[in-house]
């Protein structure tokens, strides 16, 4: 029974791992690049919240209407004003920038909200501390179901938006061959900063959930952003649905370790991880699924 | 007024000048062929018309406008669409998506997808197949097709039947003289050059970079063409001073 737990509960933990991961997987799908600043604009989102939630007294729920909102236009500026200039200087040099980036908005965070660590977790209301015990051993937490359903509306929502709107098609055109886009009539440039925007904003998503189900500070983001990278590698980069098979195998394989010592979390993740490179480099999903 | 206006265009590829002051005029309505050997530049030269390639100097004009800074989709918005080589259709999208993806640049005008079915009944039964799967001659009807639903003012078409089998070669000629002879201005790059006397009103044939010979098919001789085509005229200059 506590193995039926732990595969549960892993389900759940992996459900945030791939809201988390589903901005890291559609910039490497659109753009080719991975973004090392992503754990940093997770936390960057939880804190923005903290800060609307201290101030106004609102539920972090509604506070995340204009946290989307700030952070879409965050990635849309970011894209414009540094990725798109960095992107032309070489395939490495978006490495370095936003690894560059997330320093910044660290200590920008240190400086303004000093190094404490936070959590909405008491202002979020009862789904916080709802559960439904199914049998002595399993409950299963509404938090976690909510993540959970989240991450698979916001994954669908991305996949039908890439698939049936026109802004989706002018996205994957543009992926798939951006020289070719523009003698389409689709103006690239607007295509990658809407793709970043949208990242983005889902990268603040995945943070305010963290700051819901646990606490954050500044420093939060390296190891976020470690655990968004494991899932979309798992899943095979730049896949959508991949990266939600990811983030799962994510989730249960940590608590799996978990259940074996509690100490082995991380590594059982990590272990799975580097199984995958090591014998499926591709990406679970490999040769299942050709694009985002 | 003439739809196009090249004027002493120079492009580049690094250190290498591919189109070394080209200048030509295209009228509406007239179907242009550019001739001439493999590296002559007529690629680098439909691609700066296209604004894919920047060009280090000179201007084009397109209906009055100086469009020489303009970025590509814009110029698309403008009315000049460039069926590239090679065909470039989106891999993972399906025919219909392809031609979706043109089709939101909404200029008016006679192109939709079912026009263009019309025009390429081989695209018909194949709307929902991914581009990677069909075949070179699906490709290129899918490609045209692609161009035409930005309904062009303009269309430059770039070896169009490179790479096809026969068949297929006559199938997409077959529907580019619907498109010619309902009025459309065409700029094509084609290697066949019978083929390209054949629709062509215009020829411009270019050499190294150069334009060196330019005027109607009805007033050339083939000959003078094929001189031109090959450099010859010129050896045989430099054979005279030597």
């Amino acid at each position: 029974m506590t193995f039926v737990n732990a595969l549960i509960q892993g389900i759940m933990l992996g459900g945030f791992y791939a809201l988390l991961a589903c901005g890291l997987s559609l910039l490497f799908g659109v753009m080719r690049i991975i973004n090392l600043a992503h754990g940093a604009l997770a936390v960057l989102g939880a804190f923005l919240a903290w800060a609307v939630v201290d101030k106004t007294g609102l539920s972090p729920f509604i506070a995340l209407a204009p946290i989307l909102a700030i952070m879409f236009g965050v990635g849309y500026a970011l894209q414009r004003g540094m990725l798109e200039r960095s992107i032309r200087a070489g395939e490495l040099i978006p490495l370095l920038t936003t690894f560059g980036l997330a320093i910044v908005i660290e200590n920008v965070l240190l400086a303004t909200f000093s190094p404490d660590v936070r959590s909405l977790g008491g202002t979020a209301g009862i789904v916080t501390t709802m559960s439904w015990r199914v049998t002595r051993q399993v409950s299963i937490s509404a938090l976690g179901v909510l993540i959970l359903v989240v991450a698979v509306a916001v994954l669908g929502g991305l996949h039908l938006f890439l698939t049936r709107t026109r802004y989706g098609r002018a996205m994957r055109a543009t992926a798939q061959d951006a020289d070719t886009a523009e003698l389409v009539g689709i103006n690239s440039r607007a295509v990658y900063a809407r793709a970043a925007g949208i990242a983005t904003a889902t990268a603040g998503l995945a943070g305010v959930f963290l700051a819901i189900r646990a606490v954050v500070g500044p420093l939060s983001g390296p190891a976020q952003l470690i655990f968004a990278f494991e899932a979309v590698v798992i899943g095979g980069f730049g896949s959508l649905w991949g990266t939600l098979v990811g983030g799962l195998i994510l989730g249960v394989a940590q608590t799996m370790g978990a259940l074996i010592n509690p100490q082995y979390t991380n590594l059982a993740g990590h272990l799975v991880f580097l199984a995958v490179i090591a014998f499926r480099s591709g990406g679970i999903l490999a040769g299942r699924e050709a694009n985002a | 007024m003439s739809l196009l206006v090249v004027d002493d265009l120079d492009v580049r590829h690094g250190l290498l000048q591919a189109v070394r002051k080209v200048s030509f005029e295209v009228g509406e309505g007239e179907t242009v062929a550019l001739v001439g050997a493999n590296g002559a530049g007529k690629t680098t030269l439909l691609r700066a018309i296209a604004g894919s390639h920047k060009p280090a100097g000179g201007r084009i004009m397109f209906e009055g406008a100086d469009i020489t800074g303009a970025s590509a989709h814009r110029r698309v918005h403008a009315g000049v669409a460039l069926v590239p080589e090679g065909r470039r259709l989106f891999p993972e999208l399906t025919v219909e998506e392809n031609l979706m993806v043109a089709g939101e640049v909404r200029r008016s005008g006679p192109w939709n997808i079912d026009t263009v079915m019309e025009a390429f009944p081989i695209l018909k039964p194949l709307r929902k197949k991914r581009a990677a799967n069909l075949s070179g001659g699906e490709q290129q009807a899918n490609a045209i097709g692609r161009a035409l639903m930005t309904n062009p003012r303009l269309l430059l078409l770039d070896e169009v039947s490179l790479g096809l089998a026969p068949v297929a070669v006559e199938g997409v000629y077959r529907s580019l003289h619907t498109l010619i002879g309902g009025g459309s201005t065409i700029i094509l790059v084609e290697q066949d050059l019978s083929r390209a006397l054949k629709v062509a009103t215009r020829i411009i044939c270019m050499l190294e970079g150069r334009l060196v010979l330019e005027g109607p098919v009805d007033r050339l001789a083939r000959r003078e063409i094929t001189e031109a085509y090959f450099g010859l005229g010129r050896a045989r200059l430099q054979e005279v001073e030597a």
